[in-house]
């Protein structure tokens, strides 16, 4: 079989935080720290050496315990978060979900939102204009559309989220626990969009910590650990490194 | 030349996010406000009447159009001052968005800019009225109105972009600042006449102040009837250029750092 063509490319990546107790934030602070030599940093290597690529239509799922990079890496390759060290290349349009309906604007109501936030990310007016009615339906807000966003539920706010988000088929398709937002039927039909896209040749980053979601979603897996790659490969292969992990 | 050409296909890529950050801006300042955008209008009216008749009794010695100095000063003045402090909060205040989808940073700034600018431009609407009420007659210097403007939107960007990238690092940035302006419009001639002072030995503080410059030469051509005072033109258009720049670049070294410490 023809290998297909990489949308997906970490090399070598870091990322680092400074993780200091009191943050400077304020010049006083700042000058007097300086002149007295107290600046600290406490250095915080969330990733490290970072290598993996994924081929078109490959969905891979990252697992690891809380704090150990997942969203971390899934904002680096959504272009969120520059990395300290290494690039990122990605082929085509990327979707990234990651907390969704974060970026939304709490006075604004359901409609203007829908027009600001796929404005942020990057969609046309008049793709919005075709697509509006889709998307009130898809989120299922019905007359809850023209209420500011503040009054709705965090359920609420992520279907808009997802509504929005999903409404053009990216090629590169980024989830960070999202697909675990909302209600249950909510869930079901998210889940069956996403998978149709998957069924177009997407290419996914699938970050969940429900392991059979992993399993049924994804076809590869790496683990992070501590900010390090510790498996990669297959899914079920990975899987089996991890259930051995946790328990 | 190539990082130029990324960034003009990005900005025609978010052109629309643009458009709907400026309208977010201008609606949210006046929703829930019963007059809503009327406020652009009677805002300035009604400071211009209050400072005309305080500082009337000081400084004004018969002068009928003396209203139209002080509401020049003050509308330019407000410009520059809600313009440069809307776009100090800009980046710090977006932070939950900033967080989670990648979109040019200066958007937030320049929206924030234009939108002020746009406010301005509808609350320029009261001068007319008030100078035509007050029988100020147009002149074909008139047309030169528009270069301190475009000036003075320069200018006001290139600080609103410093001011945005320190208040990221610095969160009392945005107290110093409140203070500084002040001081800025106490040294803009809004509501005193600029000869007050020349006489009183303080005159130099208007040759390194870019804002007055262009509220001088907004008043030769509106008020006065007129040309451009190419000194003014030059200077501060030298101060705005700078500015923008030295905006610009501090900008750009900083953004990929801006999300560590929002
Ligand atoms: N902005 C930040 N500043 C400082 N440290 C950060 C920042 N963002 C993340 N970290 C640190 O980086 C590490 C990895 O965080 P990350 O959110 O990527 O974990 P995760 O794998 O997604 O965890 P979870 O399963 O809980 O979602 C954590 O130790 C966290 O404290
Ligand atoms: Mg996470």
């Amino acid at each position: 079989m023809k290998k297909k063509e990489v949308t997906v490319k970490v090399t070598d990546v870091g990322m680092r935080f400074n993780l200091s107790q009191e943050k400077v934030d304020n010049l006083k602070e700042y000058i007097i720290k300086r002149i007295t030599n107290q600046l600290r940093f406490n250095e915080f290597w969330a990733l490290r050496d970072i290598n993996f690529e994924i081929h078109k239509g490959e969905r891979l799922g990252v697992l690891g315990l809380n704090g150990s990079g997942k969203s971390t890496l899934l904002k680096i390759v959504s272009g969120v978060l520059k990395p300290t060290n290494g690039t990122v290349m990605t082929k085509g349009k990327v979707a990234p979900l990651l907390e969704l309906g974060a970026g939304f604007t709490p006075e604004y109501t359901g409609r203007e939102n829908i027009y600001l936030y796929g404005a942020m990310l990057g969609y046309p007016k008049e793709l919005l204009d075709e697509r509006f009615d889709e998307i009130v339906d898809f989120s299922e807000l019905g007359e809850f559309i023209d209420v500011p966003i503040k009054n709705y539920s965090s359920g609420m706010k992520a279907r808009l989220g997802f509504s929005v988000a999903t409404i053009v088929e990216p090629d590169i398709l980024i989830l960070d626990e999202v697909l675990s937002v909302g209600d249950k039927k909510f869930k079901r039909k998210s889940e069956r969009k996403v998978m149709n896209m998957f069924d177009k040749g997407v290419t996914v980053l699938f970050v969940s910590h429900s392991l059979e979601q992993v399993m049924r979603i994804c076809d590869k897996a790496i683990i992070l650990d501590g900010g390090h790659i510790v498996a990669k490969g297959n899914v079920e292969k990975v899987a089996k490194i991890y259930r051995n992990m946790t328990e | 030349m190539s990082r130029i050409k990324t960034n003009l296909t990005n900005f025609k890529k978010y052109r629309f996010l643009l458009y709907e950050l400026v309208k977010k801006n201008i609606k949210l300042k006046y929703r829930r406000s019963y007059l809503g955008i009327l406020w652009t209008l009677i805002e300035p009216l009604l400071t211009m009447i209050v400072l005309s008749v305080v500082f009337g009794v000081f400084f004004n010695k018969g002068d009928k159009q003396w209203p139209v100095y002080i509401l020049t000063g003050r509308l330019l003045y407000s410009f520059f001052s809600s313009g440069t402090k809307t776009a100090l909060r800009s980046v710090s205040g977006s932070a939950s968005m900033i967080k989670k989808v990648y979109v040019p940073k200066y958007m937030y700034v320049i929206s924030n800019i234009i939108s002020n600018f746009i406010i301005f431009l509808i609350s320029l609407i009261i001068l007319v009225i008030v100078a035509a009420v007050l029988d100020v007659q147009p002149t074909i210097y008139l047309l030169g109105a528009i270069v301190p403007l475009i000036i003075l939107f320069f200018i006001t960007s290139g600080v609103g972009m410093i001011l945005a990238t320190l208040n990221v690092f610095f969160r009392d940035i945005d107290y110093i600042w409140q203070v500084v302006s002040m001081l800025i419009s106490y040294t803009c001639a809004i509501f005193y006449p600029t000869e007050r002072l020349l006489k009183s030995g303080y005159a130099f503080v208007l040759d390194f102040n870019p804002v007055y410059m262009c509220i001088a030469n907004f008043r030769n051509t509106v008020l006065y009837g007129k040309p451009l005072d190419m000194q003014y033109v030059l200077v501060s258009s030298i101060i705005g250029v700078v500015v923008l720049l030295v905006g610009i670049v501090l900008f750009y070294k900083k953004q990929d750092k801006f999300i560590l410490y929002l």
